[in-house]
């Protein structure tokens, strides 16, 4: 009797660390296509930045691993061209679009999505909302002839307009004066309704009965916006801020490349870090110094995201992205 | 001072408690700026569209122009004369999409849904291997170099596919909704059942979880849809797999583009390059790419801002 007792649980435990294992075998096979894909595109290349620090150049045989055994080590030669003055530019260029629009999409899209919030008529809040999105789905291919149709040297609605009323007619593709301006209106024309969005549905979020609490304590709506709205969406506000500070360094290679057609006499206000390491690549084929400035780009990258998310867990943990 | 309490909150479920909402002022000032911003997000696209309809004529004495002098579907009645190269390359972004969508889509399940099981063993290990590629990177070019001379991802269909398969952020958004959507109890029954792994995702999970597969799969169509960069990355000779944005990427540069192609029309060649209605036709083409979109547009919003939302809130 006693034998039969203790033998039951034994048998039973032994039985589920079986199915345990074959659980765990089972869910773990599910795992590897995406691991085996991450393993390829995106760890192996991070072993590729050993290029940022050779010479690297073709071997006999030409393969890729027996180029980069063969190639000589040059240290930090290839990172030189930061004393280069085209650096400085694209560096700022980077910095610049990046802080003035995060500044600027995160004022705008939170007043947007506050004035959606606040519309009575439901039907044209979500007709607005429809629209705002519509650029977001569209590629900057797309985007870049919709900016010909208004700049078009030749038949564009500005210059037509500039030539038949008589005024300077501006070659918008040669004359870097309007491009901050442009490049700034298609960011936001494109990003705008996303963000909206992302803020008016945390705005939903909120219990609307901390609005029926300030009401009755005699908030007017625009107190309540300031002292219910705003606190309520601060931890999605502070997530959004983070992951734009992670990427302030990255450029969204689309817009500067493709809106102003990569046109050389526009790179003082176009060159970003993206832009300058494709070119650097494709113009040159310089492998060693456009790997440089990449690695720079993601270990800057990664220095942003992980310190501003220290300093966001140290002032509010809840909000932190990790 | 409850009874006053109660009262108000009476009178604000009512309606009546006109503290709760602005004034019809600031409404219509809302109302305006709102509209004004809508009407700026979609006006491009409808000039593209009027431009594609006007005539070469017109274009010549007023430029593109909102109100052209004449109409004219010349530009499309062209498209059918451009020869192959546009058929080619719009059944090639269709065949990247729905190839790269269905796989991608398939990974992506695969990967989220052992991550949502708290009870498996090297969940931790797994979530980081995706998330920190969330935050660093190898760079584009160890990256190209990588998957052109040891992945062989050059001059085929693999290379505008296989770069964009996988992506942790959509990992997030499959893994939050399979936490929001499916109970724990609900494979708890299934597996004391005897339910295999396979057969619990497949027969149980999937179809509770069928609006994030929808949003997942709008996503990642898209994104192929739209795809351009890896065709400028990896293609080099071979371009007939080139997909239409990259086509009408290169017809921006190469303005010789339009009249290589008719050349091939015969006989009449340079008569047709006479005729060529080279710059309602360029605006055709995206009429072209953008159609697609727009039409599925009003049905898949609400799938995609379910997704986008949900993926943001956290990782």
């Amino acid at each position: 009797m006693t034998t039969i007792q203790s033998a039951l649980p034994q048998r039973s435990r032994k039985l589920s660390s079986i199915t345990a294992r074959k659980k765990t075998f089972w869910l773990t096979t599910m795992m590897l296509p995406g691991a085996i894909w991450l393993l390829l595109i995106r760890y192996l290349p991070m072993f590729g930045i050993v290029i940022a620090f050779k010479n690297y150049r073709a071997f006999r045989p030409n393969t890729f691993w027996n180029n980069i055994i063969k190639s000589e080590w040059v240290g930090l030669k290839n990172f030189e061209f930061l004393k280069s003055p085209d650096t400085g530019v694209m560096i700022r260029n980077t910095l610049g679009y990046n802080v003035l629009w995060i500044i600027l999409g995160l004022i705008i899209s939170v007043a947007f999505a506050i004035m959606m919030s606040e519309l009575s008529s439901r039907f044209l809040a979500k007709g607005y909302q429809t629209l705002m999105f519509f650029p977001y789905f569209l590629s900057w291919v797309v985007a870049s002839y919709f900016v010909l149709a208004f700049l078009d040297p030749t038949s564009g609605m500005i210059p037509f307009f500039q030539k038949t009323s008589g005024l300077k007619v501006t070659n918008f593709y040669h004359d870097t004066t309007w491009w901050p301006l442009i490049l700034t209106i298609c960011n936001l024309w494109k990003n705008l309704g996303y963000s909206s969005v992302l803020y008016l549905a945390a705005i939903t979020g909120i219990d609307t009965t901390q609005y029926e609490a300030a009401a009755v304590d005699g908030a007017t709506k625009w107190q309540q916006i300031w002292h219910v709205t705003l606190p309520g969406i601060r931890p999605m506000i502070v997530i959004l801020l983070i992951m734009n500070i992670g990427k302030i360094f990255n450029a969204d290679f689309g817009l500067f490349y493709n809106v102003p057609q990569n046109s050389g006499s526009l790179y003082p206000v176009t060159q970003v870090v993206d832009t300058y390491v494709y070119r650097a690549y494709a113009n040159t084929h310089n492998l060693g110094m456009s790997s440089a400035a990449g690695f720079l780009q993601s270990a800057v990258g990664l220095v942003c995201i992980v310190s501003a998310n220290a300093l966001v867990r140290r002032i509010d943990p809840e909000s932190s992205l990790f | 001072m409850t009874v006053i309490n109660q009262s108000a909150r009476k009178k604000i479920k009512a309606g009546s408690f006109s503290l709760n909402r602005f004034g019809p002022g600031t409404q219509a000032v809302f109302h305006v700026v709102l509209a004004l911003f809508s009407l700026i997000c979609i006006i491009p696209f409808i000039f593209v569209i009027i431009i594609a309809f006007s005539s070469e004529e017109s274009i010549r004495q007023v430029g593109y122009s909102f109100t052209p002098l004449s109409w004219s579907t010349q530009a499309f009645t062209y498209t059918f004369k451009l020869g192959d190269a546009l058929w080619r390359s719009y059944f090639n972004s269709f065949l990247i999409t729905i190839i790269g969508t269905a796989l991608s889509v398939t990974m992506t399940v695969l990967y989220a849904y052992p991550l949502f099981r708290r009870d498996y063993k090297h969940r931790g290990f797994f979530n980081f291997l995706s998330f920190f590629t969330m935050i660093f990177g190898g760079g584009l070019v160890p990256t190209f170099v990588i998957c052109k001379s040891v992945l062989g991802l050059s001059d085929n269909y693999a290379a505008l596919i296989v770069p964009m398969l996988f992506s942790p952020f959509n990992v997030i958004i499959m893994r939050t909704f399979l936490q929001t959507t499916v109970p724990n109890e609900l494979i708890e029954a299934a597996t004391i059942d005897g339910s295999g792994e396979y057969s619990t995702l497949v027969r149980i999970v999937l179809p509770v979880v069928k609006p994030g597969i929808a949003t997942i799969a709008l996503l990642v169509s898209l994104s192929y849809w739209n795809e351009w960069f890896l065709s400028l990355l990896y293609l080099n000779k071979n371009m007939d797999i080139m997909p239409l944005q990259y086509l009408l990427m290169r017809m921006q540069r190469n303005a010789d583009f339009l009249a290589k192609n008719s050349a091939m029309l015969g006989a009449d060649a340079s008569k047709a390059i006479a005729q060529l209605p080279s710059q309602s036709l360029k605006m055709a083409l995206v009429v072209f790419i953008v159609v697609p979109i727009a039409c599925a547009y009003p049905f898949f919003q609400r799938y995609v801002i379910a997704g986008l939302t949900i993926g943001s809130v956290k990782g």
